[in-house]
């Protein structure tokens, strides 16, 4: 099977305010593609144009290449998981798993013992063919979430849309789906977009990310890609924890509060630039070692790694940044430090 | 025109059925005893009133209930069986009160069937699509509840009466509304109308679309959408509202009096018949047939009761 979804310049509005704006994507076959982004980027809408339920003022959308603006929701043929899941709360389980079967025209559908053994097959796929004499209300959050996904696979979709799949679980049982997902994806090998506004999230499950923003894609990427490439400053700012710190960029130099770092500008434009280095990415040393100095303020340690408060000298002690540093060299409150990112990039404010 | 002549009678008949409309006689829950602590038996309990206050209050509330509510009540039934269960069973068998039973069902059936088909859409419209103007439909729907039935049937006799807009032209083509069934079923439509539009728009606007949209998703067509799930999902609150718009359409008095034009054995329904006995003085007669609308009435409390309680149960169901 070999299914790609393909959207073109989408534009799409509400009123005054634009949800997407000229959004183009390409899916491959068999894909796990993740949209993030923080609320109100139009990733969740750009997955419902795709699934049909929402229609956009321009564009094109097509999947296996053909178009799908085209025809109605119910004709795409796309399984999609609702974030609430929108489990039909007067059928059982067995029977909303049973609902894309039933309502199939009469010249396709199946005959009763073929649904009957359909859906025991998908409960047993999402492990839950226990239930299904249970009523939506009886299950629990990732239960209904199973069921959601077991009823959306159960029509045969060409590609599967999930929105926010994990979003009103509780930790512990997201972190468990999250990894079944990874696995059920790679079992049934169907091509798959969700949607969430977690970046662990979107960096653990899928193989591709598209971060959204504004109604505009900022970035496309392999999860390595965008945590380590950030195209942009809205991509470093939300992928990742980052320090920014305010700087200039001329003549190839880069300075904070006009004193000069060592590092390169990297072909930054000259101007009020944004100096953006990961949390793990400060090299520490003696004081009067490196480009910053700063006093610690405040250190936690746990795990592998201590998370120290610094202010930095430069700013008379009002720019306190997070570092997090490596257990082999304690820190102590009070203690004056160098800082020197190793890694780092440099963006237009 | 009709007139209202007699107080008394139309008061026999609006007790008749009014238990139906909004007498919410929830009795309070007893757990205050439940919940007192365990305090010193001379300590009062603050968070009530004193015993005595309690009492009277209560006391109160039901001498009010026994003396408007019981008490007529009791009078229509004693009345109608005064001189016997054989002359209660003459007088429902009179051809005069076969025919109104008759027509009150008819038109009953009519208005109920017409206001469950446009009180959905009229629900399925404010509940599902955003529009303008959709504030103001909402205050439509609610507009026959506000306006006397006199008014709501007068509305008709100035629409098709031999005076009205249309009444040179319904006389040309031999077509009768006024003072004939037409007429009759257009008022109850009318003032029966906000009955299942009012009792679904809350559940559905509560529903959201979601789960139809998870049904198109799944490749189910408008109409399979529509009986599978939305339906389903609305059963109760459309029962409740078909149950109480049935009562109102089956004791409706004041908008069909102006429209009916009263031909005995015609256009009589059973509140109207009740008040021609009642004046000329077929004291059984007219109580026995008052006695059906008072079944009907406790029989409508009755099931009004057990929908509310599935009601309640769909609620605690969509909750979560």
């Amino acid at each position: 099977m070999s299914v790609t979804i393909e959207v073109r310049n989408i534009v799409k509005k509400f009123g005054d305010f634009t949800a997407l704006d000229n959004v183009s994507l390409k899916v491959g076959d068999g894909e796990l593609l993740a949209l993030l982004g923080p609320s109100g980027s139009g990733k969740t809408t750009l997955l419902r144009i795709i699934a049909g339920l929402d229609w956009p003022e321009a564009g094109e959308v097509t999947i296996d290449g053909e178009d799908a603006l085209g025809r109605g929701a119910s004709e795409r043929h796309v399984g999609f998981v609702f974030q609430h899941y929108a489990l039909f709360r007067h059928m059982t389980v067995f029977e909303n798993v049973a609902f894309g079967l039933r309502v199939q025209p009469r010249a396709i559908r199946k005959d009763e013992q073929a649904i009957r053994a359909r859906v025991k097959e998908l409960l047993d796929l999402v492990q839950l063919d226990w239930l299904s004499d249970r009523y939506p209300s009886q299950l629990s959050g990732g239960q209904r979430q199973r069921i959601a996904l077991a009823r959306a696979l159960a029509i045969e979709p060409r590609i599967l849309l999930l929105d926010e799949p994990f979003g009103a679980l509780d930790a512990k049982v997201r972190k468990e789906l999250r990894q079944w997902l990874r696995s059920l994806h790679q079992e049934i090998h169907v091509t798959s977009i969700f949607v969430t506004h977690d970046q662990e999230e979107a960096l653990e499950v899928a193989n591709r990310v598209v971060v959204m923003d504004k109604g505009r894609i900022e970035q496309i990427g392999t999860p390595g890609e965008v945590y380590d490439n950030p195209a942009t400053a809205f991509v470093h700012g939300f992928i990742g924890e980052s320090i920014v710190l305010p700087v200039d960029v001329s003549d190839g130099a880069v300075r904070l509060g006009g004193k000069p770092l060592n590092i390169a500008a990297n072909g930054a434009a000259p101007g009020a630039s944004k100096l953006f280095v990961r949390r793990h990415d400060m090299q520490i040393g003696p004081a009067g070692g490196g480009s910053l100095e700063g006093a610690v303020r405040r250190v936690r340690s746990f795990g592998p790694i201590q998370r120290a408060e610094v202010a930095l000298a430069d700013s008379e002690g009002k720019t306190v940044i997070e570092i997090d540093a490596p257990r082999d060299r304690e820190l102590q409150a009070g203690e004056i430090i160098s800082l020197e990112p190793r890694r780092y990039r440099i963006f237009a404010a | 025109m009709p007139t209202q002549s007699n107080l008394a009678s139309s008061t026999a008949q609006v007790r008749a059925y009014a238990p139906t409309a909004d007498l919410n006689v929830s009795s309070p829950p007893s757990q205050r005893e439940k919940a007192r602590p365990h305090a010193a038996a001379s300590q009062r309990d603050l968070r009530t009133e004193p015993g005595p206050i309690r009492f009277l209050i209560i006391a109160l509330a039901v001498i009010f209930l026994t003396v408007f509510v019981v008490l007529p009540l009791v009078v229509v039934f004693a009345s109608a069986f005064s001189r016997g269960i054989t002359a209660y069973f003459a007088a429902l068998s009179e051809p005069e009160a076969l025919s109104a039973i008759r027509l009150t069902l008819l038109i009953a059936a009519i208005s109920v069937s017409l206001n469950l088909i446009f009180g959905v859409i009229a629900a399925w419209a404010i509940s599902k699509f955003d529009f303008a103007g959709k504030t103001f439909l909402i205050t439509l729907i609610d507009l026959p509840f506000s306006v006397s039935p006199v008014i709501s049937g007068l509305v008709f006799v100035l629409l098709f009466g031999a005076q009205g807009f249309f009444g040179t032209w319904l006389q040309a083509h031999n077509i009768h509304i006024l003072f004939a069934v037409p007429g009759i079923a257009l008022a109850t439509i009318f003032v029966t109308f906000p009955f299942v539009a009012r009792s679904l728009i809350p559940l559905m606007q509560e529903q959201g679309t979601q789960e139809e949209e998870a049904a198109i998703s799944l490749g189910a067509s408008g109409l399979q959408t529509f009986f599978r799930v939305t339906l389903p999902n609305i059963k109760w609150g459309l029962l409740y509202g078909v149950l109480l718009c049935n009562a109102r359409a089956m004791g409706e008095f004041g908008a069909v009096s102006v429209v009916s034009g009263h031909i005995r054995g015609e256009t009589n329904t059973m509140p109207l018949l009740v008040e021609i006995l009642y004046n000329e003085y077929q004291f059984v007669a007219s109580f026995a047939i008052a006695s059906l609308l008072a079944m009907l009435a406790l029989i409508t409390l009755i099931v009004k009761t057990i929908l509310e309680r599935r009601l309640d149960e769909g609620q605690i169901v969509s909750d979560d």
